[in-house]
């Protein structure tokens, strides 16, 4: 089993949170993983990603090579077609199709959404629209990733235990909250697939 | 089997608690904060009493780890690469003295500048200094590292230097700790009382017995774990890999490489190992993430003996990081895209957060120098603030080092150049304005100093700053004239006010001080979110 994931989105948006929340539940299932992160000026509000990789043999490089990403996964749409030279040919894009707009030569949303369909294997969703629903739109990244629990190779349930112990310090509120998310990005996937 | 998740800034605070650690000292800087951060947060830390509260810079926390060792116990010092040249000063000469607690100093490479302004690589610091260095590869070798060093530095006697890199320093992995060590007791015997006294006859002798050690230093990299010959049925080329860059190399060999690889994890360098490299290869490829400083070595000025590629022949590109993919094509293999790069993608740059005060100040001095002083020029600093140099605000001239702003401004002033202001933050301000500031009080030089106080340290993610609440008097101690001291607060509603006074003290020739205070919005949302829990 191996899985090269990157993570991307604009600073602030909440990547590094599904990362911790990924890598918690590879080391339960004894998988060996490594996850390379952007500190520092950079999450002043520009783009930002992060390498995930897992898998059941060890890790050589913290960073993931040209051609062997096996998902992005994007909480902002132009920001998931920054890393396609990455993603391998079979490779999944699951994004967030709400725009992030901060800078003032964003491309036309019709254009990006053009060029995310020219992709074979998609799942594109308004995790925003979905989050606010639910009660918190700071709760997008979890409708994200629930998305994509479908193409991880780590079983839903490990990825619920997970988000309990690293939200658990927070209250069963925001844990309850979490999970909601989790479970209607992944039926909004299952709809879609 | 226990693993902990750790970052390899916190794989090296971890094995560093766990050592019997007794003090860690730092200045914030990327990618080097979150090692002290760890410690701060640390639970076994807070019980062994740890000291871990942040340094006013460098220099002053080089020389407080030092303090630490004077008296026995174990210390470190962290610090991102430019940082080396704060505290140089004192960590040359630490080289001189020797320790008497384990002293690791941990340096935070930066290449390809993700968050800096240059690509020194620290490993010219411990050649030059020539003390013992360890430059792990992942994040298990970070905490191992952590763990041992203490007890390497005790037995040489000298301090350790730990070089890392970005990828390593914000790369998360499984880590396995070992067990929690006792503190030192307090100690002072040592065979040689007067190592600390650097009197010129005195650091004679203790340099001749630095330059003494350095075979036995040699002899320990050949026995270490940490430099590993894996030999390998291809001898056209034998490969050096430094650090980090074993895990790229690897990354295109996952059942083992066709060719010799010396992996290099501790310096100097070991002379064996490279002699039977050199002795069974045709040539000698050299991967290190950062600058070309083994490859330097090896080849020689004039390029006359063993043939070695690397960065200063074009085989890896002279600048920048290393990645897999640039490796890869180094050792003749590729990794190919299959999607192309979507042509509408756009440059993201970072800025400043809506509804900082750094906008504010940047609002209202762009305005008034504009349309009232064009002859001015900006000099600023290092920090949240040198976003000012980007659209809409383009309001800035210079940004070099740490408190280069009040000095520059300076100079220009006495070069003649009316208005010359200069736009440090807080945190930069007590790290390294302060002297500066000094020189300015003391020739009354015209410049007006703009301190955008945002009560933290914000770059690198809200630590504390060393000033807080202290800048007024601090200013006004080292002698600038109380009236010309002036505090607003940035917000829209006072900028008539805040320009007001910017266009009195712009007009007054001598040195003014303007505080435009308000915390950090994302401190100050943190605060609010602990606070409702």
């Amino acid at each position: 089993m191996k899985k090269d994931i990157i993570l991307c989105g604009v600073g602030g948006q909440g990547i590094l949170s599904i990362a911790a929340i990924i890598g918690q539940a590879a080391l339960k299932d004894s998988l060996y993983m490594k996850q390379a992160e952007v500190h520092g000026m950079s999450q002043r509000g520009g783009d930002v990603q992060s390498n995930l990789r897992i898998s059941d043999r060890p890790i050589a490089s913290d960073l993931i090579p040209t051609g062997k990403c096996d998902i992005i996964l994007s909480l902002e749409p132009m920001e998931s077609l920054r890393y396609l030279p990455y993603l391998e040919k079979d490779g999944w894009l699951v994004t967030n199709e709400a725009p992030f707009i901060n800078i003032p030569n964003y491309p036309e949303t019709g254009k990006v959404a053009e060029e995310i369909g020219k992709l074979p294997h998609k799942v594109v969703l308004n995790v925003d629209k979905i989050a606010k629903e639910l009660g918190s739109v700071r709760v997008s990244n979890i409708v994200l990733l629930g998305a994509t629990v479908p193409f991880l190779g780590i079983a839903y349930e490990k990825v619920q235990s997970s988000i309990r112990d690293i939200f658990g310090r927070k209250g069963e509120d925001i844990v309850a909250l979490n999970l909601k998310a989790l479970a209607a990005g992944k039926e909004a996937a299952d709809r879609l697939l | 089997m226990n693993k902990q998740l750790l970052l390899g800034d916190e794989a090296i605070a971890q094995g560093a608690i766990d050592a019997g650690l007794s003090g860690i000292y730092a200045y914030p800087g990327t990618p080097s904060t979150e090692i002290t951060e760890y410690v701060q947060q640390s639970p076994v830390a807070r019980e062994r009493n740890i000291h871990c509260r942040w340094s006013s810079n460098e220099k002053t926390a080089m020389e407080a780890a030092l303090g630490m060792s004077f008296v026995g116990k174990r210390s470190m010092v962290c610090m991102k690469h430019v940082g080396m040249n704060v505290a140089a000063d004192c960590f040359v000469n630490s080289a001189i003295t020797g320790v008497r607690g384990g002293l690791m100093v941990v340096a935070a490479d930066d290449p390809s500048m993700h968050s800096s302004q240059n690509e020194q690589d620290s490993r010219f610091y411990g050649n030059f200094a020539l003390i013992p260095m360890l430059e792990p590869s992942n994040q298990q070798e970070a905490y191992d590292m952590a763990y041992d060093g203490f007890r390497f530095s005790e037995e040489t006697g000298e301090p350790v230097l730990m070089r890392i890199v970005t990828r390593l320093a914000h790369s998360r992995s499984g880590v396995e700790a070992k067990a929690l060590q006792p503190q030192n007791a307090m100690n002072m015997e040592g065979s040689d009382p007067k190592q600390f006294i650097l009197l010129p006859g005195i650091a004679r002798r203790r340099y001749k017995m630095l330059l003494e050690k350095q075979a036995g230093l040699v002899r320990a990299s050949e026995a270490s774990p940490y430099n590993v010959y894996a030999d390998g049925p291809n001898k056209k080329m034998g490969i050096i890999a430094c650090g980090i860059a074993y895990n790229y190399l690897m990354e295109s060999y996952p059942e083992g490489c066709e060719y010799p690889v010396l992996k290099i994890g501790q310096y100097p360098l070991p002379e064996k190992q490279l002699r039977q490299l050199v002795a069974d290869c045709g040539e000698i490829l050299v991967l290190e993430d950062g600058q070309p400083v083994v490859e330097k070595m090896l080849k020689g000025y004039l390029g006359m003996g063993i043939r070695v590629k690397g960065r200063t022949d074009g085989t890896l590109p002279p600048d920048g990081e290393l990645n897999p993919d640039i490796v890869a094509r180094a050792v003749g293999k590729d990794f190919k895209p299959f999607f192309m790069p979507s042509p509408i993608v756009e440059v993201r740059p970072p800025a400043l957060c809506e509804g900082c005060g750094h906008r504010d100040m940047y609002t209202v001095l762009t305005e008034v120098l504009r349309a009232e002083y064009p002859t001015h020029k900006v000099f600023s600093d290092i920090g949240c603030y040198t976003l000012g140099a980007m659209a809409p605000f383009n309001a800035i001239d210079s940004c070099v080092d740490m408190g280069a702003s009040i000095t520059m401004a300076k100079g220009a002033a006495d070069g003649g150049l009316r208005p010359a202001v200069a736009v440090i933050g807080d945190s930069t301000f007590t790290h390294s304005g302060m002297t500066g500031l000094l020189d300015c009080v003391n020739e009354n030089t015209p410049v007006t100093i703009v301190i955008s106080d945002n009560e933290t340290t914000a770059m690198t993610g809200g630590q504390d700053s060393a000033g807080t609440g202290k800048l007024e008097a601090i200013c006004i101690g080292l002698g600038v004239r109380p009236e010309h001291v002036r505090v607003v607060v940035p917000l829209k509603k006072n900028y008539e006010e805040m320009k007001q006074v910017l266009r009195e003290e712009l007009d007054y020739p001598g040195v003014s001080v303007i505080i435009p205070r308000r915390e950090c919005i994302q401190t100050l949302a943190r605060k609010k979110r602990a606070s409702k829990k």
